[in-house]
């Protein structure tokens, strides 16, 4: 397990409902300049939200960055979200901001995997009820917030219409068990053992000695 | 990848490859692979590693793991931990804290055995037949050339694959190209496979692993195969691989990380297995006859955009398809050139040897015998960068060195230099570059720079001519 659970979720929801928005708006290439997945939740919408490209003065106008939408965790999007690269700093980035819900009528494929594999949940609802929704948190998006069941599948918008949504067992499975395709894999820890088991005798030759590795340990000067 | 074969079918060598790994069939599409080694290197090695130990996990058999520092390393004589590319240090710094604490063997800058990873990975044995071997680099097929089942991978199932020692495969269908007869004299594997893509398309391979064979494939040396193997992910194929011989067995035998003794008759009996047995069944075949290839350039910005050196740009008018000819016409606005203009005319800036898919002993010998004695044209940047520090120093044990200075090449230290821009150097914004590396797309070598890809001996004719020019004149 490595991910946050995820089973019902209700916050603050964020209306970026313009088409198409790419993996390199979610965060521009310059962003990624890190040897690790942390710290790139400050390049989120880097391009948008600050005043200058690679300055950090935030910029007013940008809808994140007004009090209103303060500890957003869930985003309304338009359609192919996350089209684009398949960069996967465009997931860790808006997991490490805090989002764990996107709401839009269609996502990136890749990008959706990547959702599902670092603990976010993509829900595919039609344009107009996505919209719907973004309507009635409008007016006060601090106390007019979505609700969402994993478990029984629906979202509900804070004017008590309720959305069912599908998504494959298997995501669901590892969305609501906080677990990442390691995880889920780590699973069948029983199948891999036996197979080496197995196969350590049928192909002996294609296993190293850890003894070499010993060697190897203190030619890296360890 | 499986291609469903049942008990008692002839099998082909996908089938083989993949069955002897199978950990567990998920359900009709997806197989659980066991990996046999995982190579990382600096540019996104440290990266699945540092998320690893984030994440409270280890790597499951780090004596089966190697790290090489090839991507972004400087490959300027005198090298240290700075790079051409702004803050590279710090993957440099980072891949080596991580491979020490996952106690991987790592070949680090100075190291004797360090190079691209694909190069050392042959090279030390540690890539053999039969094995699946990953990295996170799409180059990887290049290890099919030894009858590995080798691919490339993101960063993030390198993490899957060292915290689980498998990987969750999708189906991939079975295609064989055979490339019947022999090869004439100044053709090489790359022609070969600049050949198959330009007939067949850059997307001709997608959904396939492809085996490949025929007399001019079996032909090849095992450094040549690994040519033909490198750019099976430039026809979009998941890899390519060629059934190992007794030549792949010659050459792997004595390698550092090779079996010995009792293992490596074992090892033997279980690769001369290794064929698609009479009468297996593939998704595709494709035939070529070796004797029409001629050797190849690209003249635009994908490999498909190739074609024998004694043809013309061609015309994107008589093509139907808009979307097609939009993007042919984009790319001779890219490179510069018109159609109807003659190949072998094309004056070029700069000449580049290098890459995992060109910079083997046996490519800088084929380079150095042609170069010897003579000197590149006037005003033509020109870099050999070695495959591996073994490769460099062999090569310098055989005066090679010497023929490339004195015909006028930079000689360098091993890494991938400029194979891509990432590395930080290049000949320059809108130079023209003939490059033994295996991509051309807009901007691979640098802003605007125009790369035609080629064989060795092409680049060499080439950067002493100053234009493209056939190799077939200097042998
Ligand atoms: S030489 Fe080029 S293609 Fe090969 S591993 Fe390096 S960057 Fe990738």
């Amino acid at each position: 397990m490595s991910n946050t659970p995820i089973v019902e979720h209700c916050g603050v929801a964020a209306p970026l409902l313009q088409a198409n928005i790419d993996t390199d708006v979610i965060i521009p290439s310059r962003e990624m300049k890190l040897v690790s997945k942390e710290g790139l939740g400050e390049g989120l919408f880097a391009n948008w939200r600050y005043t200058l490209p690679g300055g950090r003065e935030p910029n007013p106008d940008f809808l994140l960055n007004r009090q209103e939408y303060r500890d957003t965790s869930i985003l309304l999007c338009g359609n192919n979200f996350g089209c684009g690269s398949s960069r996967e700093h465009a997931v860790w980035a808006l997991r490490e901001y805090g989002i764990r819900v996107i709401i839009a009528p269609s996502f990136g494929a890749i990008f959706y995997n990547n959702c599902i594999n670092n603990g976010l949940l993509p829900i595919a609802l039609d344009e107009a009820d996505t919209k719907h929704i973004a309507d009635c948190c409008e007016a006060d998006p601090q106390n007019l917030k979505p609700a969402i069941n994993l478990k029984e599948q629906w979202v509900r918008s804070p004017d008590g219409k309720t959305y069912t949504f599908s998504i494959e067992v298997a995501a669901k499975h590892m969305l609501m068990n906080g677990l990442d395709q390691i995880g889920l894999s780590l699973q069948n820890a029983d199948y891999i053992e036996a197979f080496e088991e197995t196969d350590r005798r049928a192909r002996s030759w294609a296993y190293l000695s850890p003894t070499k590795d010993n060697d190897l340990r203190s030619a890296n000067g360890l | 990848m499986h291609t469903g074969s049942k008990l008692g079918m002839a099998k082909n060598l996908l089938d083989k490859l993949l069955d002897s790994h199978t950990v567990k069939v998920m359900d009709e599409d997806h197989r659980m692979i066991y990996i046999d080694r995982i190579f990382l290197h600096e540019r996104t090695g440290s990266i699945a590693l540092k998320s690893l130990a984030a994440s409270k996990r280890s790597v499951q058999r780090p004596e089966q793991v190697f790290c090489t520092m090839d991507h972004i390393v400087d490959t300027h004589p005198g090298r240290g931990d700075s790079t051409q590319m702004p803050s590279g240090h710090l993957f440099i710094e980072a891949t080596r804290r991580s491979a020490a604490e996952a106690g991987i063997r790592l070949f680090d800058i100075g190291d004797a055995d360090q190079g691209i990873a694909h190069v050392v990975s042959a090279e030390q044995g540690i890539a053999l037949p039969g094995l699946t071997t990953v990295c996170p680099d799409s180059h990887t097929c290049t290890l099919g050339g030894l009858g590995a089942l080798a691919w490339g991978i993101g960063s993030t199932e390198a993490e899957h694959a060292l915290a689980t020692k498998t990987l969750v495969l999708k189906k991939a269908k079975a295609m064989r190209v055979h490339f019947n007869g022999a090869l004439a004299a100044g053709v090489t594997a790359k022609d070969m496979i600049l050949h198959l893509i330009s007939q067949y398309g850059a997307n001709g391979g997608a959904g396939y692993a492809v085996e490949f064979c025929g007399q001019a494939v079996t032909d090849l040396s095992i450094e040549a195969r690994m040519t033909l193997c490198n750019m099976a992910v430039e026809f979009s194929a998941v890899t390519g691989f060629v059934a190992p011989d007794d030549k792949t067995i010659d050459y792997v035998k004595g390698r550092p990380f090779a079996p010995s003794g009792q293992a490596w008759d074992q090892a033997v009996s279980h690769w001369q297995t290794l064929q698609s047995d009479p009468g297996a069944v593939f998704d595709q075949e494709i035939h070529i006859n070796a004797s029409d290839i001629e050797p190849s350039v690209s003249w635009g910005t994908n490999p498909q955009q190739s074609a024998g050196i004694g043809q013309c740009v061609p015309s994107p008018a008589h093509l139907d398809n808009p979307d097609t000819r939009a993007a042919v016409e984009k790319a001779q606005t890219y490179m510069d050139l018109r159609p109807g203009q003659k190949l072998d005319s094309i004056r070029i800036d700069a000449a580049f040897i290098g890459s995992c898919t060109n910079s083997r002993i046996s490519d800088l010998r084929a380079a150095a015998a042609m170069l010897k004695g003579k000197k590149i044209a006037d005003g033509i940047a020109a870099v050999c960068v070695p495959g591996s520090s073994k490769v460099k120093q062999q090569a310098e044990s055989e005066g090679l060195h010497q023929i490339f200075i004195d015909a006028g090449f930079e000689w360098r230290e091993s890494g991938c230099s400029m194979c891509f821009y990432a590395g930080g150097e290049t000949f320059g914004p809108g130079k023209r570059v003939i490059s033994s590396t295996n991509r051309n797309f807009e901007g691979r070598q640098g802003p605007g720079v125009k790369t035609h890809i080629a064989s060795p001996l092409t680049v060499v004719a080439s950067a002493l001519t100053g234009k493209i020019t056939d190799p077939r004149e200097y042998l």
